[in-house]
């Protein structure tokens, strides 16, 4: 495709939205686009963002699907508050989307679905885009492009003989050509893209490419533009890139788990949104000895996963919160045989069945405190979609170490969002060692030798991982508490005092082995500390940006680790005069916060079911600094 | 992958788990702890059979696990000096799948209760027979609950009278061989705690078996359900209230087999009959090797719901199907064999890392 004549303007950054029906494709037009610009070299992440039903009543407000991609030439954190960009497929997408859209934001719809029908089923009592040129029309803070998407469509791809409804499906095509020549986006990828994915059907391969390309020579060849958009390459750390889902990353880091550790990887899992892309993707990986099973519930899951660690594999279940309640009581059996498990929770809007599409970070204090008894888990949370890749190795090393169920939480926003991720080399994954038992570790009386499974390694508290087949080493393990050391049942008062907190110690150990905690205070001297976890690391991080920018003095830290908390968290948050900690939740990390440390953490809490506004905690973060200025500095007090 | 892909060989229950060569005896079974079931349970008598059986099947005995859930039998394993687990309740199912599917070198057993399988665990045990995993599932049957102090249980008689249906059970019990039968289980059968030479052979049936064997053992419940199994054991009554099943033989009973199972064309099930009067050459010659399950189903129909006066004891069922766990090793190692099977899996990682759409920086 040649290159235009128009006008270019360089723009630093750009938040585009596409939206449409659910079944017109959207997800896939969304992702192709940021697969140009990733590869184009920009930096950039997304928000996906889809109705549970798969099909919801056509035309109307509950099944609009939308795509939302931030590309910039710069480093970037978040998918963007505001869209400058809306491509709107029919009148429900527009309808849906109008009022996150920035003053003056250009939209594109396609005209041939403002019908009277789609305009009845979208709400409006008349067609905004009849009034375009009267003074005061609803659209007239923006720059709208009305264009006949779907009917350039099917007459560009009449010639290959398609029904009328295949050509019209090819309309997003069309839509994502048009863009990719506004934004000057490479067109290779897409193009080789469609001749992979409609290999075994060319009609409607070609009818795709044809829609792509005429999508391109119309914004090129017509007025409708006068000007087109270009956003340079982000300089980036040099490397090899790719850009990856949470969901993705996360399945390949249990991969690299196994491979990293020599276990066989053993998957039990049941169906449930967000989660389930992780089953289908390790489903594709035996080659690399990852086994995948379907269970007939969520408690089967987990339970095969245990049975499978008992036998000396790396045991993983995958779920969202709904499917934490269930195997909540499985958890704890492993708690108390003390093996090794992954237990991954996509989190998503709750309680009960919630928003299943949506994003939440509402099941810390499931992971933390969900079972009966005292029953301690090491939590650990990713940050972004590449990091849930490295999430996952960490779950796998304490779980293995430590011989202890682990929570990973990574929620829907992580799960089906995407962002570059420079693709780390094989040899400097962390090692981990199973260090399976092969021999008996105590001596009787008389002078005999013999296995107990529960005496322990002096520095992690764990205990040992005997697997069947190693002859000697025959023992029974059980939900019921064990004896100290030979571990057979054991009612004794004192015996279960000293196990339950032998079990809290082990995971607190896990503590010593965690690097300490990175604050990021470039001027030294910030009264405010923000303190986020999980999938807020975007948000809270532009927010930061957004303040220090205007002049203000912030602090930001980070928690990978939920549960044990690093070593010097304490004294971090004792530092400052205000604690903000912003969570998709009501609260749940303030708490833990303030019940372990007595600090006044001051919470900003957001339950959309979307990622948190940078601006709007921007300006929670400078009501913040400027209450903190009129007190007595704390900071100041320890200088 | 379709079967014929995946070049599966015929095997039987144990020809993966290495054997062992040593004399082996019931004392080798026996682990150190005390065992502490009420006297008179039946209980005593199945763990007595198991240690005493398992010497015969010759393997190595750190290659046997024994997984329970929860209630009286649930206790088994820590009986037993092999590796073993006692979980949670109703789920030993499916931590046994666990086990081998990642194993195929374990002989692998599941001692439940009818509490534990048919109530809280029902969905799992469904779910292990319809998938055929290699393992051997006994559940102890004593139509109670005992552990939590006698509430009736999904096999106990309508009209039961316990600590929490005092004016008796409304509820409609389960057949277990019935309901395993309706799961297209591949092997089914029943026995009684006190036949220790009917018990020690069908387990041996079920040990040999490739696939899921469900075992259903009649266990007398001495304390809050004494005597439910009488009329199988007692000298005077077990003549007719045995209906015995023996795979190639006529299904006759009764004093001289004086009784014999027919069709019945009424219902298009079985029924019972004089021999007398039918004549021998009329009545069902027992087929636990048929492929369809519906004759067997039929005959586990003759169990009474109510107080047990009759019921059907043997191998109800033991047909070929291809096993869960045998098939998904398969599939990992065809697709291994398929797939770069001279690469180091780190290799094979990072080109998996590496692979999609990818970009260079600098």
């Amino acid at each position: 495709m040649s290159t235009s004549e128009t006008p270019v303007k360089q723009l630093d950054r750009v938040v585009i939205r596409f939206a449409g029906d659910s079944g017109d494709g959207m997800q896939l037009t969304g992702d192709r686009f940021t697969q140009e610009s990733a590869v184009f070299g920009n930096d950039l992440v997304t928000l996906p963002n889809f109705p549970a039903e798969i099909r919801a009543p056509q035309g109307t407000l509950p099944g609009v699907s939308s795509f939302q991609v931030h590309v910039a030439d710069h480093n970037i954190l978040t998918p963007g508050d505001a869209p400058d960009v809306l491509v709107a497929m029919n009148p429900a997408a527009l309808r849906a989307n109008l009022a996150d859209l920035r003053p003056g934001a250009t939209i594109i719809v396609d005209t041939h679905e403002f019908t009277a029908r789609n305009l009845q089923k979208a709400g409006y009592a008349a067609d905004p885009l009849a009034t375009l040129e009267e003074p005061g029309n609803a659209l007239e803070a923006f720059q709208v492009h009305p264009v006949n998407l779907t009917g350039m469509t099917v007459e560009a791809v009449k010639e290959f003989g398609i029904s009328r409804k295949d050509a019209a499906r090819a309309k997003n095509m069309f839509a994502l050509g048009l863009l990719s020549w506004l934004y000057g986006r490479p067109t290779e990828p897409t193009v080789t893209f469609l001749e992979r994915r409609f290999a075994k059907a060319p009609a409607i391969r070609d009818a795709n490419l044809t829609a792509f390309r005429a999508g391109w020579n119309f914004g090129e060849t017509t007025e409708t533009f006068a000007i087109t958009y270009a956003v340079k390459p982000a300089p980036m750390q040099p490397g090899r890139y790719r850009n990856i889902t949470g969901n993705l990353a996360l399945a390949y880091g249990l991969v690299a788990a196994g491979v990293r550790s020599g276990l066989p990887v053993f998957l039990g899992s049941y169906p449930i949104t967000p989660a389930s892309d992780i089953l289908h993707e390790l489903s594709k990986h035996k080659a690399l000895g990852v086994t995948t099973f379907q269970a007939e519930d969520e408690i089967a899951g987990v339970g095969s996963a245990i049975g499978a660690s008992f036998a000396g594999a790396l045991g993983v279940t995958t779920t969202s919160g709904p499917g934490v309640a269930l195997k909540s009581e499985a958890i704890g059996l492993a708690v108390m045989t003390e093996l090794p498990l992954v237990v991954v929770d996509v989190q998503r809007g709750g309680p009960s069945t919630g928003l299943p599409t949506k994003t939440e970070q509402s099941d810390l204090l499931q992971a933390m405190f969900g079972r009966n008894g005292d029953a301690p888990v090491p939590v650990i949370a990713p940050q972004s979609p590449g990091d849930c890749f490295d999430a996952a190795i960490e779950a796998a090393r304490i779980a293995v170490t430590y011989r202890t169920p682990v929570m990973l939480l990574s929620d829907g926003y992580l799960a089906n969002g995407s962002a570059p991720w420079r693709i780390p080399a094989v040899d400097g994954l962390p090692a981990i060692e199973p260090g399976f038992a092969t021999g008996p570790n105590h001596t009787k009386a008389d002078g005999t030798e013999e296995f107990w499974p529960y005496l322990r390694d002096d520095e992690t508290l764990a205990r040992p991982w005997a697997i069947p087949g190693t002859a000697g080493l025959e023992h029974r393990i059980g939900g019921l508490e064990k004896g100290d050391g030979h571990g057979d049942i054991s009612y004794d008062p004192a015996n279960h005092d000293l196990m339950t907190r032998t079990r809290a110690a082990k995971i607190a150990r896990i503590a010593d082995s965690l690097p300490p905690l990175v604050v990021d205070d470039p001027s030294g001297c910030s009264n405010v500390l923000v303190v986020g976890w999980g999938s807020t690391y975007g948000p809270i991080g532009a927010a930061v940006r957004q303040v220090r920018a205007a002049g203000g003095k912030v602090a930001q830290v980070h928690l990978r680790h939920l549960n044990p908390f690093p070593k010097d968290l304490g004294e971090i948050l004792r530092s400052y005069d205000r604690v903000l900690v912003p969570e998709m939740n009501m609260g749940q990390l303030s708490l833990l916060l303030r019940g372990t440390y007595l600090v006044d953490a001051i919470g900003f809490n957001v339950v959309r079911g979307l990622p948190i506004k940078a601006a709007e905690l921007a300006d929670t973060i400078h009501e913040l600094i400027d209450a903190a200025s009129d007190t007595p500095s704390r900071r100041e007090a320890l200088r | 992958m379709t079967l014929q892909d995946l070049d599966i060989p015929r095997l039987r229950g144990l020809d993966l788990v290495p054997t062992s060569s040593d004399k082996q005896t019931a004392r080798d079974y026996s682990s150190d702890q005390e065992v502490r079931w009420c006297p008179g349970c039946g209980d005593y008598a199945v763990l007595k059979a198991v240690q005493s059986f398992l010497p015969d099947l010759g393997l190595r005995r750190e290659n046997i696990v024994f997984v329970s859930g929860i209630g009286c039998s649930s206790r088994f394993p820590y009986y037993l000096d092999t590796y073993g687990m006692h979980s949670i309740h109703g789920r030993a199912p499916s931590i046994a799948t666990g086990i081998a599917t990642a194993r195929e070198d374990l002989s692998v057993w599941v001692v439940t209760g009818d509490g534990d399988a048919l109530s809280i665990g029902g969905n799992h045990l469904v779910h292990a027979l319809r998938r055929n995993v290699n393992m051997t599932i006994l559940l102890f049957n004593n139509r109670i609950y005992g552990l939590t102090k006698g509430q009736y249980s999904p096999t106990s008689e309508a009209g039961k009278v316990t600590k929490s249906t005092p004016v008796g059970s409304i509820d409609h019990p389960f057949n277990p061989v019935s309901l395993a039968l309706g799961a297209e289980a591949t092997f089914v059968a029943r026995t009684i705690d006190s036949d220790r030479k009917h018990l020690t052979s069908v387990l041996s049936a079920a040990a040999a078996h490739r696939g899921t064997a469900l075992v259903e053992i009649y266990q007398n419940c001495p304390i809050f359900n004494d005597g439910a199994f009488d009329a199988v054991k007692d000298g005077d009554t077990k003549a007719d209230a045995i209906v015995p099943l023996v795979h190639g033989e006529p299904i006759a009973f009764g004093t001289g087999g004086s009784k014999g199972l027919v069709r019945d064309s009424l219902t298009g099930g079985v029924k019972v009959a004089l021999v007398a009067e039918v004549g021998i050459e009329n009545v069902l010659v027992h087929d636990a090797h048929n492929s369809d399950p519906t004759m067997a189903f039929a005959i586990s129909r003759l169990t009474d719901g109510g107080v047990l006066r009759q019921a059907p004891i043997g191998i109800f069922r033991q047909v070929e199907r291809p096993t869960y766990d045998d098939q998904a090793r398969a599939q990992v190692a065809a697709t291994r064999a398929a797939t770069a099977p001279d690469q180091t899996p780190e290799a094979q990682l990072a080109a998996l890392l590496g692979g999609g759409d990818t970009w260079t920086v600098g």
